[in-house]
């Protein structure tokens, strides 16, 4: 790294690529600690200066730094995520936008894309959720949509610790704010508790936009002579390297040390952002668009430049600023939030400059589109950096990594549960207390947060098996949900990731809905450990299995990796988001029981599993062990078209299925789950097998449904021609009657209202009473 | 002409209601300090602006807290002025 | 008949009532901007909900300075009908038009689900429609909807018939876990003491199809249409 210098002034002038930019006074020198320092390995910075063919600049380097970290530049996950599926005749925008497109239909297109932010959220929770939702709702806003529905998908640690509450309350309240200030519903997500998550939860926010099929816009910066605008909010010092940080482990200080990086939302201006954007796309006076996002101006305007093949001019003096004596380096990296780049149409720039005013916001060009496909950037007309910008782009090293599986997980998965299969005590206490489990327990504490029903479009609130948002005035419908059981995937990452595909694929059937597409959020450990990458490796695979199987490509998503704490790794978590369509919003189904002497069907096959699940969990000092339940993917299949076909036939007045906590809490859910007072229900199961697994067992493949007693021989008739297994339960009961399940080996029998207790205080007891339900942990410890 | 520093703090009316006050007594009691009898959480507002002097500087400033700054149905507030500099006459 | 809905920077439930507004015969809602100050002849206003200004001092307490407020204003002293639905409301009793004023909810968060109130007064141009006593669901979506005003404000409203709708249980009672943000006497919403002007937390505008769960704030919309058709004067 000790290169020559560069040869100095006198250079007469020559093309601009070939320019070098002078040293700036009072930028640090480059040295191998500097060049580490910024998360390069002396592998990349080689390749770094053969793209170069000279030493980078410290500007330019963080340039680099932002634009190979995992976060921009996929290097240790683009090779997997070649295996998924992305095509179909519905997809319009695949992935590699801010946000994948498909056509739904009635001359409209659904955006949709989910994102992480895991990091920032370990840190400050609030601002980390908030600047989460603001993020995803710009990369839908930024395609021409505007935004109808978000999505959270959430893990913490045990409630238990009082950090952990910490972190689930300042998330929660994050999300809330943010976007129920910007106004668009929240149609609900997920959240899991387990131990694996203390200290690195994950935050990951789906948003959801509609727009005209022609009013899509891509982030390109196109056209040469064009102005680049910075667009919204000023840029401040908040968040520099914030790409960075999140392709890094969190260590113990982690939460003092980082807070400078931390940004600050402003859902106020976000939502000013959004009318000015989209009036400014529907007006003509653009030609690309994109959001300042994870390194901020470098890779909005890298971007812009690598996609449309050009190049790009941008002078950081030019960039409004928050703060005085702001570098380029700075300007380059920050991360302020609700930020646009834009592309307007030369000789434009002041009908754009008044669309912003009009919204109280500014509009500054700063730069232009050139077509020497350089990322050339000037302070004040003098060269700062000048890197070719498809290299920068797309060049980043992609690594495959040789993966094996963990010894630790295999003898957890080998382990012999035979012993938890023999309960001592009463099955209805277990049921009771289970019920109470923060993750089978109502989500109600958390969505009464969030507005549900803002642009009043909202048919099926959260809480359901998925969100549903009719479609303007079409008539049609979109269903929702985010899914991914991080202990199955723990134990088979692969299997754990076909059932985590299915599950969304279940949900929203369930509602009636049509699975259609995918966005993910890979959420793993530290890819250089072995037993990580063959995590990964393996989920990906299970789930381009699966995506393949159910025609529901995969049009994009995020990866967020490094979630480890102390050298501890988060479950592996490729969270799936799922988007489907109802031809007929009004003949979506809900997930609660209607009306006393509807028949309860089970759909799919109770088997005799109890690995993984919930119950021993909550029951045997938190262990994560067994063989997760087996996938039948055929059968999946099988099942989603059967419970389609009920649907659009008006003949379900619920579907629901089964998950965390098995059979009889899914039974519970039904039962208390909706607005109205509880129903008991008469079950009878006839399966001969360990009532522990046939109640609590978490086997995959089925749905809880309830239909009118007249219309019972019609429902069977059909399954049976979809080939999906199919038998009477029993009934639903009344308002306020027993909840009783009677097995040949055992027996549930509660009042419903001791149910419902159980079910809705889940959440209430550790977050609004403060109550510190026994830790386990702390009698292990001793 | 000077430059001024007024801070003004905004606190919910005595016997008003103050959710916020009480969880965070909840909290510090929780947390074991006893014995705190009352919390009140309001707000401070930090200006800077340029008066002939600091009584013309509290006074403008009144008139922002009665107009704006502070709710009179539920807020009272307090102000506080500190001179930063002379400014240069042009 | 003609009813301006008013978005400020920030508002987001405009459209909302808009969209509701048009499934009534005969109502034409047009949008007015903040900056405009000419309210151009409408029969009634509406102030919608959302965070204007982001309502980052008080709620409202920032949009009432804006320039369509003077408009609103002086519409509203001449004996004009005007609702402020959420942040309309908090926007109202900002401008004085509306007595007290309301504060974080008693939880400290925001709370968004269906709730039940119940119809305290017919005697006003909003309410005519419904029964008095009748009990309406109708979803909230507030952080700040705990109204509070001096025990003699209080005196007047109810002394007055002012309080048009409290918080309740399925069944009329007004138990305290009706009460969703600690509301003084469970008030969700009070007319002024010339009752032109309504002030309320519950959205309407979110309750008027059955398939978006109730059609009980039709009722309000329609009072509303019944009273200017009958040609009180605004």
């Amino acid at each position: 790294m000790t290169n020559a210098r560069t040869p100095g002034t006198g250079t007469p002038e020559r093309e601009s690529s070939a320019q070098r930019p002078e040293p700036r006074p009072g930028d640090p020198e480059i040295t191998p600690e500097l060049v580490a320092d910024h998360g390069i390995s002396q592998e990349e910075y080689e390749r770094i200066l053969r793209i170069m063919g000279r030493e980078p600049t410290f500007t330019e380097l963080g340039v680099f730094s932002a634009m190979w970290s995992e976060h921009c530049g996929y290097k240790n996950s683009k090779r997997l995520l070649r295996l998924l599926p992305t095509e179909a005749p519905w997809v319009i925008q695949g992935p590699g936008e801010n946000a994948g497109v498909i056509d739904v239909g009635e001359g409209l297109a659904l955006a949709f894309k989910i994102e992480s932010h895991n990091h920032p959220s370990a840190v400050e929770p609030y601002q980390g959720a908030a600047t989460g939702v603001g993020g995803i709702l710009r990369d839908i806003f930024t395609m021409g949509a505007r935004p109808i529905a978000v999505l959270d998908s959430l893990r913490f640690g045990d409630l238990a610790s009082g950090r952990n509450r910490y972190l689930f309350s300042g998330v929660v309240k994050g999300i809330g704010d943010y976007g129920n200030c910007v106004g668009i519903p929240n149609i609900g997500g997920e959240v899991q508790f387990d131990q694996a998550y203390d200290g690195n939860p994950l935050v990951n926010a789906m948003a959801l936009g509609l727009m005209k099929r022609e009013e899509l816009i891509k982030g390109e910066a196109s056209g040469v002579g064009n102005t680049l605008m910075a667009v919204g909010a000023r840029t401040g010092r908040d968040g520099i390297h914030g790409a960075t940080f999140a392709s890094e482990e969190l260590s113990e200080d982690a939460d003092e040390s980082s807070r400078p990086q931390v940004q600050v939302g402003d859902p106020f201006t976000e939502k000013l952002l959004l009318e000015a954007s989209l009036e400014l796309i529907r007006s003509g006076h653009i030609v690309g668009i994109q959001d300042m996002g994870a390194a901020g101006l470098t890779s909005s305007a890298s971007e812009m430049a690598g996609r449309a093949g050009s190049g790009v001019l941008l002078d950081t003096a030019r960039v409004p600023v928050r703060e005085e004596g702001m570098t380029p380096y700075e300007i380059l990296l920050s991360e302020s939030q609700e930020r646009m780049l834009v592309v307007a149409l030369k000789g434009e720039e002041d009908e754009v400059r008044r669309i912003l005013e009009k919204w109280e916001l500014e509009a500054e060009p700063v730069g232009e589109v050139t077509d020497d496909g350089y990322f050339r950037i000037e302070e004040d007309g003098r060269l700062v950096a000048n890197i070719p910008a498809l290299p920068l782009t797309e060049g980043c090293p992609t690594y495959e990594r040789e993966g094996s599986e963990a010894e630790e997980v295999r003898r957890l998965r080998e382990m012999d549960l035979s012993s938890v299969l023999e309960p001592e005590g009463d099955l209805s206490d277990y049921f009771l207390e289970l019920l109470a489990s923060p993750n089978v327990g109502s989500r109600r504490w958390i969505h009464d947060q969030f507005d549900t029903t803002v642009r009043t479009s909202t048919v099926i609130r959260p809480g359901g098996d998925a969100g549903v948002i009719r479609l303007g005035n079409t008539g049609r419908g979109v269903a929702a949900t985010t899914d991914c059981n991080g202990r199955f995937c723990y134990l088979d990452p692969r299997e754990g990731a076909r059932a985590a595909v299915a599950e969304a694929a279940r949900n929203l059937v369930c509602t009636g809905a049509l699975p259609t597409a995918v966005t993910n959020n890979l959420n793993f450990g530290n890819p250089l450990k072995p037993h990580i990458y063959h995590q990964m490796r393996e989920a990906v695979l299970g789930m381009a299995e699966a995506c393949r199987l159910f025609e529901t490509p995969v049009t994009g998503g995020n990866v967020s990796l490094y979630n480890e704490t102390d050298g501890r790794a988060i479950f592996p978590t490729p969270v799936i988001g799922m988007v489907g369509i109802l031809d007929d919003v009004e003949r979506a189904v809900g997930s609660t029981f209607q009306q006393d002497g509807d028949v309860i069907i089970l759909l799919g096959e109770n088997r005799e599993e109890i690995g993984a699940s919930e119950f021993l969990y909550h029951f045997h000092d938190r262990i994560v062990a067994g063989l997760p339940p087996v996938v039948d993917l055929v059968a999946e299949r099988r099942l989603q078209h059967g419970v389609l076909a009920l649907a659009e036939s008006g003949l379900l007045r619920s579907a629901h299925d089964c998950s965390e906590g098995g059979l009889a809490t899914a039974l519970a859910q039904s039962a208390v789950g909706g607005d109205g007072a509880p129903r008991g229900i008469r079950v009878k199961l006839h399966e001969r097998f360990a009532p522990i697994a046939l109640f609590f067992g978490e086997t995959t493949g089925r749905v809880v449904i309830s239909v009118r007693p007249e219309d019972e021989s019609e429902v069977l008739g059909m399954c049976r021609n979809h080939g999906v297994p199919a038998r009477v339960l029993g009934t639903v009961g009344t308002v306020g009657g027993p909840f009783r399940i009677d097995a040949p080996r055992g027996v549930i029998n509660v009042p419903v209202e001791q149910a419902h207790h159980q079910y809705y205080d889940a959440l209430p007891r550790y977050m609004d009473r403060d109550e510190k339900p026994e830790d386990p942990r702390s009698q292990i410890d001793g | 002409m000077s430059r001024f520093k007024v801070e003004v703090r905004v606190t919910p009316r005595p016997g008003l209601l103050d959710p916020q006050g009480k969880a965070v007594q909840h909290a510090l009691d929780s947390l074991g300090y006893e014995g705190v009898d009352s919390v009140r959480v309001g707000k401070l507002l930090v200006l800077e602006l340029e008066a002939d002097d600091a009584a013309a500087a509290r006074a403008r400033t009144e008139e922002m807290c009665r107009k704006l700054l502070a709710n009179p149905v539920t807020e009272d507030f307090l102000i506080e002025v500190s001179e930063l500099a002379p400014v240069e006459a042009e | 008949m003609r009813i301006a809905v008013i978005t400020f920077p920030g508002s987001n439930c405009d459209h909302d009532c808009y969209r509701a507004l048009k499934l009534l015969d005969g109502v034409e809602p047009e949008f007015r901007w903040h900056r405009d100050t000419d309210l151009g002849g409408v029969d009634a206003v509406l102030l919608p909900g959302g965070f204007s200004y982001g309502d980052y001092l008080r709620a409202g307490a920032i949009a009432r300075f804006s320039p369509i407020m003077e408009a609103v204003k002086a519409f509203a002293l001449d004996g004009g009908p005007v609702v402020g639905i959420c942040n309309g409301f908090q926007v109202l009793c900002e401008s004085g038009l509306l007595p007290g004023a309301l504060l974080r909810n008693e939880s400290l968060r925001f709370q968004s689900y269906p709730v039940h109130i119940r119809v305290e007064t017919t005697a006003t141009p909003f309410t005519s429609h419904y029964r008095k006593g009748q009990v309406l669901r109708i979803p909230i979506a507030h952080g700040e909807g705990n109204y509070h005003a001096p025990p003699e404000v209080l005196a007047e409203l109810e002394g007055d018939d002012r309080i048009v709708f409290r918080y309740c249980t399925p069944d009329a009672g007004l138990a305290p876990e009706a009460n969703p943000n600690g509301s003084a006497h469970h008030i969700a919403g009070i007319v002024n003491e010339a009752r032109n002007v309504l002030g309320m937390m519950p959205h309407p505008e979110r309750a008027v199809e059955e398939l978006l769960g109730s059609t009980d704030g039709l009722g309000l919309f329609q009072s509303l249409v019944n009273h200017l058709s009958a040609g009180a004067t605004p």
